[in-house]
Parts: structure tokens; C-alpha cells; sequence
């Protein structure tokens, strides 16, 4: 069975980027096994035209059904119903955090094996590999699946949106039921932005800070440092120094965050989670100051300082802007 | 209510983590430790006990591993669990996600349990999902990555981070929840409860003791399957200082800063 379900994730209206790239991805392995990439949205209302965009990114066939968003196991529910139905080998899903928790719960579900923060697939003897880099990004390992459907979550940015140019998908309403446990949970609120609506997107030059800055005072030292870059500068920050309410969620970079590709990318007190690494590893240039030689950033970094941040921010904010001024 | 909390021994974060290359397992050798995401999972318990808005009658810890688990789970009793669960068989071994959370589902399914809170990560497995597997199988409501938990009545009022934002979900009990590292700072645990984690119930299930179908786990049997592993594409590695006279220090970071105009 060669067709793929490709999960797409959506809000306000428009289709999370993630899942344009799973589509694309979707519809490019499709082609290679033989079926069609098919997708999936749930929501209340989901508007016709939105759905059948998704043509455009390789998808022939989009499934619509109505439920509560924003939840995983509605949509387990859905996409179990859709592969009852018949017709499904895979079930693909973008980066982000909802298609972990679909795709887990699909793959409990329906007995399916499934491979997580997947960087790579490729079509083998008319079956789906997936590559999945493990121990922190050390080694990539091969995942086949000997179940009738496999499960393939994507690494946040693995897969591109392309638009492949074939028109609208045929869209069809998917009727399912919603299991009982499914019914006890429900969103009271969606999407809160919590902070400043800081632009982090358009940044030539972006001086990131993490836990490592140790109060939210400490993002005083980004700002000065990112003041005297001047220009198209801004900063930046880790979910871990969000969630702890030290800078505001719009300056978060990483898979719950945004994605930026700076001339520059400074990092200050940042370990170097995977998690953070996916939304800035394009970035041109990547410096990191770090107090602990073994911290993972200095893997992917291009300059790497071992050093306490609170004795070098500062120095290097007067060495800047001396320097700009000279 | 009783609660149960899902613990894992990992590797300590000391050890550099490598593969056996001829399984494709992790390498177990080396110092290990109770994943320390796990912590997070115990203080939340310990906290809805000691905030007293609904009685916790006990905090089980439970894991699924080999033998030199039980170190895991005398950590978890001396950070406050009351007793804890062993599941431990040789037909576990190499089980994939999905059959990992199958087998813990049975073996909470015997405790019966109103709330199970489990860690954001595993350290090792990186595979964030064990939670809404276990959820699946027992038919409860779940979300992974809460940083913020209220108890009242037969609700748990959770927030976390998603794709767009915070969200704010009411999920009604029994569920199962990931807790993020940000929802508490875990307590570290007195001497006298090191001392005393030893001899607190401890009780070690076979498969068949936790009726788990031994067709549906291990290595063999999971249905996602490890076919080889390979080097990450070789990147130039990057230029290292290490921080002596930071006088010095920030001119090679000027230098090399304005070597590539980036000032
Ligand atoms: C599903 C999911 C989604 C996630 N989404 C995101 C996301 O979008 N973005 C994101 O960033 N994270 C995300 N995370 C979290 C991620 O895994 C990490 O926990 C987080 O990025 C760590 O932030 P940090 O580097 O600030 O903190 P830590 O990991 O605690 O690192 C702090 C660093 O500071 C260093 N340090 C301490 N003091 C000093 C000093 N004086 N001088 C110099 N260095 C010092 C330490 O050595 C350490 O390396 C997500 C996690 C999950 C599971
Ligand atoms: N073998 C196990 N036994 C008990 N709990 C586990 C086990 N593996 C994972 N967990 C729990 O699931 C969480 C997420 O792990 P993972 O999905 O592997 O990243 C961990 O923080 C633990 O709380």
C-alpha cells in the first residue's frame, strides 16, 4: 500500500511551514513507491481553499475532518480511522511538537513502528528508510519498519516546502469518531504570546542568551552587546530562559520557536540543544561562549570560547564598539 | 489520588554516549544515573502532595530496564516516592519506543493509577513520545512538555509550549502527563532519605507477572527496526579559545569577527 498520510498542521488560516515541507516530502516519496501523498487537517471549519492549497505542494488528496485543534489524540483518532480505511503505508508528520505526540499515539494505536527527529528518507525495494541522527547528533541510525504502516516524525527544517506546481488537491470530508479518552481534554487557550513582540526574523546580527546568563538580568549583556553591533542587531533566546519568563516567547529560537539565519548568530550561556540547534543552524556564522568545554554548541559552532560570559560580554561590547569607531 | 512516576537510569552526563556497533543498542557501560528530566517528573508529584488541594495517598516510581535499574529507583524513593516497580526481563531488551510504553502501560495498568507523570526526554533515547504511547494504551488524555500543572478536583489545568505559543489545556484524571524541565527545580534529597530509600518496598515483575505479550516487545519483535548506523557528515570542526586573559581573548574575537565583516 503505497499511498502516505502527511499530517498539516494549521492555524489562523494558514499552514505551518513544517507541513508544507512534510507534504512536499510526502508527495516526492510517494512518487518513488508507486502511490500518492494524501493530507490530513482537523479542525472547526477548516476552509476548503486552505485545504486544497496543499495540492500545490504534491499533495492529490486532502482529508478533512472536524474536531477540536491544537490536540494530539483527536487527530490519532482521525488518521487511525483514515489508515483503517484502507490504502496507507506511512504516516508522516513536519517538526514541531504536536506531530510527536499524533505520531506516537498512532503508532500505539495501530501497533506501528515509529522513528522520531528524522532527518532523511529514502525509498528502498518499494519500502520507506528513515534516517534519525541519535546521541546527540553523534551518529545516524537507519530505521525500517516491519509493520503494515510506518511512522515517520521529522526533524524541524528536515524537509523543504516545495511548491511542485500541480493545482488543487481533491478535498474530502473525513467522518470519524472521537475516542473517549480524546473527549477529556480541552483547550482553554491557544497560542499565547507571552512578552514583548520582538522581531528576531529580519536580524543581520542576532546575540542569543540562555540559562547560562543565570537572571533575567543578564540579558542586559546581550542588548548592550547587540547595541553595539548597531544595525540590523537584535536578541535572542532559548525556550528554557522563555519558559522561566526571562525574555519574551517571540525572541525564541528552535522546533517551538522561529527559525533565523543571521550573518551572525552569538550565543551566550546556550548548551546547544538539538531542540535550539534546528532553528539556527543555517546561520552564517555561529560563535559561542560557553563556561563548559563539552557543551554540545561547540560542535556546530565556527568560533567557540570556553569562558564565563559575565567576564567577557562586557569587554567585548567596549571592544565592538571601539572597534566601530576606530 | 495515587500517582505514579515513570524513571529511567541513563547514562551519567558525564559519560560520552556511544553505540555498540554490532547491536546498534547503546553501550551500557560506564557510571549511570536516574535520567535527570525524571527528577522534574518526582518534585511535580511531591508537589501536588505538599500544595494539599487533594490528598495523594502515594507516589510510585516505575521503570522498565535491567538490573542495575534498581539504582534508579532507590534515587526516585529518596527523592520522594513511597515504593516503586521493577519490571525487568531479558525479553524487554532492545524494545522500541512503541514497545517500551506498551509494557510500561501493563505494567501501570496493575496500580491503577489516577495521574502518571513522566519526564520530558529520556537522556539517552531522545524520543520524547514514551508519554502519549503509555496514554494510548491506557486510554487516558495526555500532553507532553507541561510547565505549569494546577490540581483541582478531577482536572489538571496544564500550560505548555507549542507550535504557536502557549497553551492552556484542561485535562480531566486519570491522565498522563510530560512534565518540561521548567515546571520546578528539583529538591535534592536529605541523607536520612538516601539512607532510607533502600528499604522501601521494592517489587521486581517479570513480563508474564505484568502480562505483557512477550510477541510485542523486544529487540525482535518491535515493529520499528534498527537496520545499521552510520558517521553524521564530517563538518570542519570550528576554531576554539579558551578564555585565559579575556583582554586577549575578545581581540581574537574582534579579529576574527571583522575578518569575516561581520562588524
Ligand atoms: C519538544 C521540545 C521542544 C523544545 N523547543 C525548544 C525551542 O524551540 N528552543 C529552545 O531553545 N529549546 C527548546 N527545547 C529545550 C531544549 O531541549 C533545551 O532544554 C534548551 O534549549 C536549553 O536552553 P539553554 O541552553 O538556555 O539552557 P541549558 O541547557 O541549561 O544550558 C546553559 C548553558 O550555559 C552554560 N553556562 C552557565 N553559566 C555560564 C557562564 N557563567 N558563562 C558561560 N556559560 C555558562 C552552561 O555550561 C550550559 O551549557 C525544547 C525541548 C523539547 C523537548
Ligand atoms: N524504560 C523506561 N522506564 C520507565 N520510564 C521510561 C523509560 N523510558 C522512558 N521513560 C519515561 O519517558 C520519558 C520520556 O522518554 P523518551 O520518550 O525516551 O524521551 C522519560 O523521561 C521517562 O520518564
Amino acid at each position: 500500500m503505497p499511498n502516505i498520510l502527511v499530517y498539516a498542521l494549521h492555524y489562523d488560516g494558514a499552514i505551518n511551514k513544517n507541513s508544507l515541507g512534510a507534504v512536499s516530502e510526502g508527495a516526492r516519496l510517494a512518487e518513488e513507491l508507486g502511490g500518492e501523498a494524501h493530507a490530513i487537517m482537523l479542525g472547526e471549519g477548516v476552509a476548503e481553499d486552505l485545504a486544497a492549497s496543499l495540492g500545490r505542494y504534491g499533495a492529490k488528496k486532502v482529508l478533512v475532518a472536524e474536531g477540536p485543534e491544537g490536540l494530539a489524540q483527536p487527530l490519532v483518532d482521525a488518521m487511525a480511522k483514515a489508515i483503517g480505511d484502507g490504502g496507507y503505508g506511512y504516516a508522516l508528520f513536519g517538526g514541531g511538537l504536536l506531530g510527536f505526540e499524533i505520531g506516537a499515539g498512532l503508532a500505539a494505536r495501530l501497533g506501528a513502528g515509529v522513528a522520531m527527529e528524522v532527518t532523511n528518507v529514502r525509498a528502498e525495494g518499494g519500502k520507506l528508510i528513515a534516517e534519525r541522527p541519535i546521541l546527540g547528533d553523534s551518529a545516524i541510525s537507519e530505521i525500517a519498519y516491519r509493520s503494515p504502516v510506518g511512522i515517520i516524525i521529522g526533524r524541524l527544517n528536515a524537509f523543504e516546502a516545495r511548491e511542485s506546481g500541480a493545482g488543487s488537491a481533491q478535498v474530502e470530508q473525513l467522518s470519524f469518531e472521537l475516542s473517549e479518552h480524546a473527549t477529556r481534554a480541552t483547550m482553554i487557550t491557544r497560542g499565547e504570546q507571552r512578552g514583548a513582540d520582538v522581531d528576531i526574523e529580519g536580524a543581520d546580527v542576532l546575540v542569543a542568551g540562555g540559562r547560562g546568563l543565570g537572571k533575567p538580568e543578564g540579558f542586559k549583556l546581550c542588548e548592550e552587546l547587540a547595541q553595539a553591533f548597531g544595525g540590523n542587531s537584535a536578541v535572542a533566546a532559548t525556550r528554557a530562559v522563555v519558559d522561566a519568563g526571562w525574555y519574551p516567547y517571540a525572541a525564541q529560537i528552535g522546533q517551538t520557536g522561529k527559525t533565523v539565519s543571521p550573518k551572525l548568530y552569538l550565543a551566550a550561556g546556550i548548551s546547544g540543544a538539538i531542540q535550539h540547534k534546528v532553528g539556527m543552524q543555517s546561520s552564517e556564522n555561529i560563535v559561542a561562549i560557553n563556561k563548559d568545554a563539552n557543551a554540545p554548541i561547540f560542535e556546530f559552532s565556527d568560533l567557540g570560547i570556553v569562558g564565563d560570559l559575565n567576564k567577557i560580554l562586557p569587554k567585548l561590547t567596549e571592544a565592538v564598539k571601539a572597534k566601530k569607531a576606530s | 489520588m495515587k500517582i505514579c512516576v515513570l524513571v529511567k537510569e541513563v547514562p551519567d552526563a558525564a559519560v560520552e554516549k556511544k553505540l555498540n556497533p554490532s547491536t546498534g543498542r547503546m553501550d551500557r557501560s560506564g557510571e549511570r544515573n536516574l535520567n535527570p528530566y525524571d527528577t522534574h517528573a518526582i518534585e511535580a508529584a511531591m508537589q501536588v502532595r505538599e500544595g494539599g488541594s487533594i490528598p495523594v495517598e502515594e507516589i510510585v516510581a516505575v521503570t522498565m530496564g535491567p538490573e542495575s535499574a534498581v539504582r534508579a529507583l532507590h534515587k526516585a524513593v529518596s527523592l520522594g516516592a513511597d515504593r516503586s516497580v521493577h519490571l525487568c526481563d531479558e525479553a524487554l531488551a532492545g524494545s522500541d519506543v512503541a514497545a517500551t510504553g506498551y509494557a510500561l502501560a501493563k505494567t501501570l495498568e496493575r496500580e491503577s493509577p489516577d495521574l502518571v507523570l513522566l519526564g520530558q526526554q529520556s537522556d539517552d533515547g531522545e524520543c520524547y513520545t514514551i508519554g502519549a504511547v503509555v496514554a494510548e494504551h491506557l486510554g487516558m488524555p495526555s500532553l507532553t512538555q507541561v510547565i505549569k500543572m494546577d490540581v483541582s478536583g478531577e482536572a489538571l489545568r496544564c500550560e505548555r509550549q507549542a507550535e504557536y505559543g502557549y497553551d492552556t489545556v484542561e485535562v480531566k484524571l486519570p491522565a498522563v502527563i510530560s512534565v518540561g524541565d521548567a515546571i520546578n527545580e528539583p529538591r535534592y534529597p536529605s541523607l536520612k532519605a538516601i539512607m532510607g530509600a533502600k528499604k522501601k518496598q521494592l517489587d521486581s515483575l517479570s513480563a508474564g507477572d505484568a502480562q505483557v505479550d512477550p510477541a510485542k516487545v523486544g529487540g525482535e519483535n518491535s515493529a520499528a527496526q534498527w537496520i545499521a548506523a552510520k558517521p553524521p557528515p564530517a563538518k570542519a570542526a570550528g576554531e576554539i579559545i579558551e578564555d585565559e586573559d579575556t583582554g586577549e581573548t575578545v581581540e581574537r574575537i574582534v579579529a576574527w569577527l571583522d575578518e569575516r565583516k561581520l562588524i
